[in-house]
């Protein structure tokens, strides 16, 4: 048993070595597969990550009138920071809303001295709040809006959540449609490439269909027949990985500070924090795509 | 040891008839010789012998086993009782002579130094010694038909078969290869050999079966060539 399968890694590998140009065509064809498929892993990462940010972007914020107290508005957010939907709340107080306003608009002289005319600060305090997820805000609005429906003098001036929702609402499904339809390219770019990719071993093999029908004329049985060639299917698929491996480097590399830039996730960083996850991912592809390729291609010279 | 039984092979619709109710017998250590033009039904009756194509009536037996009755699983063992030769070599391209004559006991799970030792020894009854890691493109058609008579007989098999070997080679390397086979008959083993070559009949003057449109005419046990 440990001779055969000694026989068979020592006869695949060699064959691997001696047929040198179609190993190089198989090789070749199954690093553009792999390719794609850890081009897929990272543009996925990519939306994702889009996705996760715009959500993260979507808040409440509770706008309080100007003689709205301190002591009020602090019991309200205790009140709010107790509901279970609630992620975080953060407190602006009238002071800090002005310093803000003042900031921003410290360009703009003719509103900063239309707001030193008014002499008194004339921006109320709010609260910021954010949920685990966005299909809990409704919750969150319809439980403010109810309590300040019940209390004697309402201290709440607006809620700006409608406003924000659509626009995020929005982009949301942009991104998730942009998700779904480059899924589908993608897994139809892969399925394409696997094709070619299975026709090229088959392709291969086709040219050892007299070496496969001496092999059974000496009585080489079909496991003894079929191993080196699914060993060589093994190597093929080694070999593409580590030159995709050894290729995706420079092109994240190159393409690192754009996506940077544009997706706010450096795909460099995400190649080289996750290398173990891809290495898995494009090996065990190759891998099973060449055993699999060999394994189908050659049981067809095996039914006599 | 092998029995032919009313074999008979079609192909298509019953159209074209490869074999005729074919029956006949050959002993243990026995040289036959089968002659006959081509479509005569030589090739196809050795192919029925080695479980590559079946009977469409009779049967083959191989002492008390129907050939054809064996399972694919049982199909290798069988194989490794007979040793095959063709016309066009059959090597393996991308092998050495050595690892093509050791690709035979590799397949019958013999162990390395076994291998060591008797590939040498069946290169050198054929006279192979010194092209020994020579590929097959690196041989002629005669050092090629040696290499794969070497590699038929390595496991020392009962039966030889030999589909046309001297069909490619000229005379020289044809009378080599002649006496080869005829020292393996010499040894005990049987040889089954088809040719064209009027020639190697007459130096052999063993049993000659002389076949025509898939049927027997003549079995001479010290036969010459008559067609």
């Amino acid at each position: 048993m440990l001779t055969s399968l000694k026989r068979i890694m020592r006869t695949g590998s060699v064959g691997f070595v001696r047929s040198a140009y179609v190993s190089f065509s198989a090789i070749y064809v199954m690093t553009i597969t792999l390719l794609v498929i850890g081009g897929s892993l990272v543009f996925n990462a990519l939306l994702d990550h889009t996705l996760v940010t715009l959500k993260s972007k979507v808040d409440v914020n509770i706008y309080f009138t100007v003689d709205a107290t301190e002591e009020a508005i602090l019991a309200f957010r205790r009140q709010v920071e107790s509901l279970s939907d609630v992620k975080g709340v953060t407190y602006l107080s009238r002071d800090e809303a002005l310093a803000q306003f003042r900031d921003r608009h410290q360009a703009d002289e003719l509103t900063i001295r239309a707001l030193e005319e008014l002499g008194d600060n004339p921006l109320g305090a709010s609260l910021s709040v954010t949920a685990h997820d966005p299909s809990q805000y409704e919750g969150i609005v319809q439980f403010v809006t109810e309590t300040s429906e019940q209390a004697e003098t309402t201290i709440i001036d607006r809620i700006n959540f409608n406003q924000n929702k659509s626009a995020i609402d929005r982009l949301t499904t942009i991104v998730s449609v942009i998700d779904k339809i480059t899924q589908i390219i993608v897994m139809t770019l892969v399925f394409v490439t696997i094709l070619i990719t299975f026709n090229t071993i088959r392709l291969a093999i086709y040219t050892a269909r007299e070496e496969v029908s001496v092999m059974r004329l000496v009585g080489a049985s079909n496991t003894f027949i079929r191993g080196p060639f699914v060993v060589q299917g093994a190597l093929y698929g080694i070999a593409a990985g580590i030159l995709t491996l050894i290729l995706l480097y420079p092109i994240a590399y190159y393409l690192g500070p754009s996506t940077d830039a544009f997706f706010g996730l450096n795909v460099f960083r995400y190649y080289l924090e996750d290398f173990g996850r891809i290495f898995l991912i494009l090996m065990g592809s190759g891998i099973g795509l060449g055993v699999i390729s060999s394994a189908v291609a050659i049981s067809r010279y095996l039914r006599i | 040891m092998l029995y032919f039984e009313n074999v008979s092979k079609y192909y298509g619709k019953n159209e074209t008839v490869a074999l005729d109710r074919v029956s006949f017998q050959i002993a243990p250590k026995e040289f036959v010789s089968i002659v006959g033009h081509s479509g005569a039904g030589k090739t196809t009756l050795l192919k029925m012998l080695i479980a590559e194509d079946k009977p469409t009536e009779g049967a083959i037996f191989y002492e008390s086993q129907d050939i054809h009755k064996i399972s694919r699983a049982k199909l290798p063992s069988f194989r490794r009782k007979i040793g095959t030769i063709f016309q066009d070599f059959k090597l393996l391209a991308n092998k050495t002579a050595f690892e093509n004559v050791a690709f035979a006991m590799e397949a019958n799970s013999r162990d390395d130094d076994e291998i060591a030792m008797s590939v040498p020894q069946a290169l050198e009854l054929v006279d192979l010694s010194d092209k020994m890691h020579h590929f097959p493109s690196e041989l002629s058609g005669g050092e090629k038909q040696r290499v794969a008579i070497a590699r038929a007989l390595v496991n020392q098999p009962d039966i030889i078969i030999a589909d046309e070997p001297t069909g490619n080679l000229d005379p020289i390397a044809t009378y080599e290869v002649v006496q080869i086979l005829k020292k393996i008959n010499d040894l005990g083993t049987t040889v089954i050999l088809t040719t064209h070559n009027k020639g190697v009949i007459d130096i052999l003057e063993k049993r000659v079966i002389t076949m025509d449109g898939g049927r027997i005419i003549r079995d001479d046990r010290h036969g010459k060539y008559l067609l």
